[in-house]
């Protein structure tokens, strides 16, 4: 008897700490992912259709909170023309590079709602570090994080050889995200 | 009948006329060209290209419209407006009608397409200009067909209007094609 509520007591203490930083799930039907580039000045949107998170968010734990998060290169949907070009491998080179990554290595508070999270970017078989701002909306037991962060096209090789001029496509893109999770802690 | 009886144009709408047969017809040969490019950077290139002109050729027309309704073109010579048959004359007037609307709906179906396909136009790549329509891929399919039919219907009346001119120049020689002309 002494033995059980022991064990019990010692799994409920093993528990608890996993419980503070369980895994959040993303909602994706309320989550989006876009990017808009500039071909020759024309600012041209798009958006990734499929993509995953691995989030353990706990405010009050950065130092072991983590997030990971996968993006399908081969479901960018610029508009038809451009998205039988895209996957590519002068652009995304999807069947080589079918994930885009991004991993965090630090998250740091800045206010009650807005952090920076570091970490490695990962397209195209090329690892960038990036800061990203993330800002966070609670409202009831959904969290939405949304930020913007410019990312630089050549540096992943987005567009090689005659797309390698930035004078057609801008090498700046500034991508987009806003993604909604239930079960993060209340901030 | 001597060419000395034809009254001009004003040398406005003159100048307007001949800048915009080139822009006209310059840039519907670069539509026909680009629009069966394969993807690349050239063909992106001649669509900007296409769509700055188109924006120049609409607002050209719009100073040529209001050119015309503050300076009215000069009458028909009375020599030829009686040779000419009835259905001449209809053609005639038909002919400039068509081809003035035309000159604002070949650009605005254009603008309307390129709005509706999500590439909003930027001219001269700096100066942005207001989409009129939402991003929509029905919508550009059937602004796409609009602005292809329209600008075919624009390029056969231009042919028409050439040949009209043409004939009174070699065939009545009546010196009406005169009227456009510059110098003596």
């Amino acid at each position: 008897m002494n033995t059980r509520l022991l064990s019990l007591a010692l799994v409920a203490a093993s528990l608890s700490p996993l419980a503070a930083q369980a895994q959040q799930a993303i909602v994706p039907a309320q989550s989006e992912v876009s990017f808009t580039s500039r071909q020759m000045g024309v600012p041209v949107d798009g958006k990734f259709k499929t993509f995953s998170a691995q989030v353990a968010f706990d405010p009050a734990k950065l130092a072991s909170s983590k997030i990971a998060f996968t993006v399908d290169t081969g479901s960018a949907d610029i508009g038809r023309e451009a998205n039988a070009e895209v996957v590519k491998p002068l652009w995304f080179n999807v069947a080589a590079f079918p994930k885009a990554t991004f991993t965090s290595s630090s998250i740091k508070k800045l206010d009650a709602t807005k952090y920076e999270v570091a970490g490695k970017l990962a397209i195209k078989g090329v690892s960038s570090d990036v800061v990203v701002p993330v800002t966070l909306a609670q409202n009831g037991a959904t969290t939405v994080a949304s930020g913007a962060f410019p990312i630089k096209r050549l540096t992943f090789r987005i567009g090689e050889k005659e797309w390698a001029d930035t004078s057609m496509v801008a090498d700046e893109v500034q991508v987009k995200f806003k993604i909604a999770l239930t079960g993060v802690p209340k901030l | 009948m001597s060419s000395a009886a034809v009254t001009r144009y004003i040398p406005l709408a003159r100048a307007l006329h001949w800048l915009l047969a080139l822009g006209i017809v310059g840039n519907f040969a670069l539509g026909v060209y680009m629009s069966d490019l394969p993807f690349s950077p050239a063909r992106l290139q001649y669509y900007s290209w296409h769509k700055w002109a188109g924006v120049l050729v609409l607002a050209f027309s719009a100073v040529r419209l209001l050119t015309r309704l503050l300076s009215p073109p000069p009458a028909l010579p009375d020599a030829i407006e009686a040779a000419m048959p009835g259905w001449q004359k209809l053609a005639h007037h038909a002919t400039h009608v068509a081809l003035y609307a035309l000159f604002f709906a070949v650009p605005l179906t254009g603008w309307a397409y390129s709005s509706a396909a999500g590439f909003p136009i930027v001219l001269f790549g700096v100066l942005p200009l207001p989409d009129f329509v939402p991003v929509s891929e029905g919508l550009a399919d059937v602004l796409k067909e609009l602005h292809e039919l329209s600008a075919f219907a624009m390029a056969g009346l231009v042919l028409l209007h050439v040949a009209g001119a043409l004939k009174h120049h070699f065939i009545d020689r009546d010196g009406l094609m005169s009227r456009m002309g510059f110098g003596r």
